[in-house]
């Protein structure tokens, strides 16, 4: 073999893994979004939906043996009730307070949540039920995992669904016109209290996909409560109340890890979200779509 | 009940302890910190110097976050920046003086390489930006064999000076405690002055402090360094008083830990840093008690004592921001008013 | 150092300003000058532009054209804070004082460009940060605490205050600063008679006992007519007259602009 030529094709391999499974980064990235869009906060507990969707969906599935769609609508149902019961108990109560308080809340429900998941469930690796055919695309010479592209797919039309709803549904509309300015919806009728909780219940049904899939191609454990902290790179990169930002960030991100993943090894690919937030915050912190925030004096 | 508290010249006013009740119940203080190793068995002076550690890390945190308002995620990984360089002098056998200020100094060294491109720019990105850096130095910590021993940990000699070894945990709670209540003195004095003032003034309403003069990224990078400096003097006495360490112990459970203790103690405020700091320290013994208790009847109970801590740290969080966000100091004030105005009612 | 500036020579010049927001031109060209030791009103309807006026003079905002002079010398580029050691300072319309502070903190606050303390000093405390702060303190009582008969609250948290006194507390703050020149942003806005009226008096002695010059935005006219040397009236962002109270009161664009078109046909003043 030729070992001066340059290995194209396991660029495109990478690179065609990278972006697709950046799709799933933007499905997560979304549920970020979605709640600093909607109430102003990044919330920490995301990875912690995630979590909580897989391990309701393993349970419902594997322990009870149910249908996979029943078990899927009883996950989604269930990690809706506790998103709406966190907004109720936890973000209401602090709506006042500075964004410091609200942000440390979240991190104590992420701290309380994984260890409540890994305490009930224990911390084993448990094996999901094969959700995406694992059958292999090849096109031309590269090769990839069939669970790659299709959890690409998944996420691209859960997204689509989405920002389809926020255009156009009633909901939708309502929720962004409480996201913006919750005083003057409020005066327009607009129940800015039902709609910030459905904005935790759509970010929580979000994150509980993004986990069922997620664990689906890895393996359940209560390390997928970290797998949203690397998520922070993609909105930061993107903006953190961009949606379309969030897309083509999570593209951009899951093809770095994936090279990096393919140059440097798996070690490396670990803390490269890390690297790229401190770097994006060095040259250009409202990310690439992010309003630059203007205050009012 | 307090009465006669005249104050007849200005430094009067300013002093940290005016009264004469209080500076009485000072010097009690310092007698039974004093003497209570001596009456105590090993486990409890043990649990003393942790306590002791707690405090110095919690004051650096309470100065960046309770005062000037800069989540830090990454306490606990300055903690072992302090940790690993303090390591690295002592296997070379210098003595703690010169160990325990590098440590910190090198600890807000890294501080200021972070601060620098995430303070300019509001909280929300500081967090995330502080929550990278706990994870790339944890990577390094692993990674670098070389100076920290890798995954394997570094084994830290015993603190000395001039052949005076501080073998065990005795000797080594009359290094912690002084050094701890220096620095919780000093973490006070700072907002004796304009110092201070002016990181209170940035949590506050930073747009006020600038017209004020107070320029606005060199004060945040002097917090931020000041409480990586807290943090690195901790890991120091953390890694003498382990005499090993290894890169497990510096995660993000840590950095948690030590934003409960401030918001359960008391956000901006010195006392409250103490009260957070004994309490998040009894937590896990009393978890771990009650574990043991209740082993016999629940044989998996150990197992979960992690995650339960996790659940217990979460909750405290939240349950102290939601229904107390001042934190015990607003319950120890509540105390102390009641016994100023006794006999009489609040 | 600049020798001081000559009495009713410009301190503070702000030239053909134009500050604008995205589509919102909030400044189209606006030129004043506050003259030392007078006491300068900036009235207007609401939305005319004085409150962007006051923030692109702190700094906070950068024209796109125009420039802002102190002492002569062009502070267009320089940022908020050197502008507080130049001999700047301000009032906010809503109170902007620090809510986790005492009145006295709060006050402190004002001395901070004349301290030196530094994070080492701070930490040990005795000796030259003692000093120094001793020496504030007592500067603090005797020009600012008694002057403006707030010391019975010195100590207190001043989220505890009545706004009345929050907003003298502000104005403790600023004054603490030494400033040469002192905006105030509305400072008897939501202000009965009675605190209005001490108000002027404190402003008053600002001026004739400290020679300060005062830069004052306010809707209260009869404030306005009562106190200033001088008034500028904006709208829409632009200056649409200037002159002794008297004559802008009379100035039918002034009347135009507050009471509509019928009143300035008729030529009504703008009542005090």
């Amino acid at each position: 073999m030729n070992t001066a030529a340059f290995d194209w094709i396991a660029l495109a391999e990478y690179s065609a893994i990278g972006l697709l499974s950046g799709g799933l980064l933007a499905l997560i990235a979304l549920g970020f979004v979605l709640i600093y869009k909607g109430t102003g906060v990044i919330n920490f507990a995301m990875g912690e939906f995630m979590m909580l969707g897989a391990y309701f969906f393993y349970t419902a599935n594997v322990l009870w043996g149910l249908p996979m769609w029943l078990a899927l609508a009883l996950t989604l149902a269930a990690v809706a009730a506790v998103a709406a019961l966190i907004e109720r108990a936890l973000l209401r109560p602090l709506s006042g307070q500075p964004v410091i308080s609200v942000l440390m809340a979240t991190i104590g429900l992420a701290s309380a949540l994984h260890g409540g998941v890994e305490a009930l469930w224990s911390g084993r690796n448990y094996e999901m039920p094969t959700l995406l055919s694992r059958k292999p695309f090849t096109p031309g010479e590269i090769l990839i995992p069939g669970q790659v592209v299709w959890s690409f797919v998944l996420a691209a039309v859960v997204i689509v669904a989405f920002t389809l709803y926020f255009r156009f549904s009633k909901t939708g509309i309502a929720m962004r016109a409480a996201a913006s300015d919750p005083i003057t919806a409020y005066v327009l009728g607009i129940d800015v209290r039902r709609t910030q909780a459905l904005t935790w219940m759509f970010a929580g049904m979000v994150g509980a996909v993004a986990g069922i899939v997620v664990a689906s191609m890895t393996s359940l454990s209560p390390a997928l409560g970290g797998a949203a902290l690397g998520v922070l790179a993609v909105i930061i990169l993107g903006g953190l109340d961009s949606i379309a930002g969030a897309i083509v960030a999570g593209l951009v991100v899951g093809l770095v890890e994936s090279l990096t993943a393919g140059y440097l090894g798996g070690k490396v690919r670990d803390i490269v979200p890390y690297a790229i937030v401190l770097v994006i915050l060095l040259i250009r912190p409202y990310g690439l779509f992010g309003t630059r925030q203007i205050e009012r004096l | 009940m307090r009465i006669g508290d005249f104050r007849a010249s200005y430094q009067h006013d300013e002093a940290l302890w005016p009264t004469r009740v209080q500076r009485t119940w000072l010097a009690l203080l310092a007698l039974a910190l004093a003497a209570f190793p001596f009456g105590a068995n090993g486990y409890l002076v043990g649990l003393a110097c942790l306590v002791g550690i707690h405090c110095i890390a919690a004051a650096g945190l309470n100065i960046m976050t309770g005062y000037t308002g800069l989540i830090s995620l990454g306490h606990a990984a300055f903690m072992g920046v302090g940790c690993y360089t303090a390591a690295w002098f002592a296997q070379r056998g210098w003595p703690f003086f010169l160990t325990l200020p590098l440590a910190g100094l090198m600890a807000a060294a890294i501080g200021l390489v972070v601060g620098l491109p995430s303070l300019r720019i509001k909280g929300l990105y500081l967090a995330v930006a502080t929550l990278a850096t706990q994870f790339l130095l944890v990577y390094v910590f692993r990674e670098w064999d070389s100076v920290t021993g890798g995954v394997r940990g570094v084994n830290v000699p015993n603190a000395s000076v001039l052949g005076f070894d501080l073998s065990n945990d005795h000797r080594m709670y009359y290094l912690i405690v002084p050094v701890a209540a220096l620095m919780l003195v000093g973490a006070r004095n700072l907002f004796r002055t304009r110092v201070g003032r002016a990181f209170i003034a940035i949590r506050d309403k930073d747009i006020s402090a600038e017209v004020l003069g107070i320029d606005l990224l060199r004060y945040k990078l002097a917090a931020f360094a000041l409480g990586s400096f807290y943090a690195g003097v901790a890991g120091a006495l953390l890694g003498y008083f382990y005499r090993a360490m290894t890169p497990e112990y510096f995660t993000l459970q840590l950095s948690i830990f030590y934003l409960a203790a401030i918001i359960v103690g008391g956000l901006g405020s010195m006392l409250g840093t103490i009260l957070g700091a004994i309490f998040m320290t009894l937590v896990p013994e009393l978890l771990r008690g009650f574990v043991a208790l209740i082993a016999e009847w629940a044989p998996g109970a150990t197992e979960v004592l992690s995650p339960v801590q996790q659940v217990v740290f979460g909750l405290l969080i939240m349950g102290f921001l939601v229904f107390e966000p001042h934190g015990l100091l607003e319950i120890w004030r509540r105390v102390r008013r009641l016994f100023h105005l006794w006999p009489f009612r609040a | 150092m600049n020798p001081p500036t000559p009495l009713h020579a410009p301190l503070l010049q702000a030239d053909g300003v134009h500050l604008g927001f995205g589509g919102i031109k909030a400044l189209a060209g606006v030129s004043l000058s506050a003259r030392a030791g007078e006491i300068t009103a900036i009235i207007g309807p609401n939305g005319a532009g004085k409150t962007s006026l006051f923030n692109t003079i702190s700094g906070f905002y950068r024209p796109q054209q125009g420039r802002i002079a102190f002492e002569g010398r062009d502070i267009t580029r320089t940022g908020p804070a050197p502008r507080a050691a130049m001999g700047l300072a301000r009032t906010f319309q809503n109170v902007a004082l620090f809510r986790g502070m005492s009145v006295l903190d709060n006050i402190k606050l004002g001395g901070h460009t004349r301290l030196a303390a530094n994070p080492l000093t701070a930490l040990w405390y005795l000796g030259p940060a003692r000093r120094e702060e001793m020496a504030l303190r007592r500067e603090i009582e005797r020009e600012v605490i008694d002057f403006l008969e707030i010391d019975h609250v010195r100590h207190q948290p001043v989220a505890s205050l009545s706004y009345g006194l929050q907003k003298r507390v502000e104005l403790a703050r600023a004054l603490a600063m030494r400033p040469k020149v002192l905006m105030l942003d509305e400072p008897v806005a939501g202000m009965n008679r009675e605190e209005t009226e001490d108000m002027a008096r404190f402003i008053l002695d600002i001026q004739e006992e400290r020679g300060i010059t005062v830069l004052l935005i306010e809707h209260d006219m009869g404030l306005v007519m009562d106190i200033s040397n001088h008034v500028v009236v904006l709208n829409f962002g632009e200056v649409i007259g200037e002159g002794t109270p008297a004559e802008v009161r009379h100035n039918p664009e002034v009347v135009r602009a507050y009471l509509g078109e019928k009143a300035a046909a008729g030529a009504a003043p703008v009542p005090a």
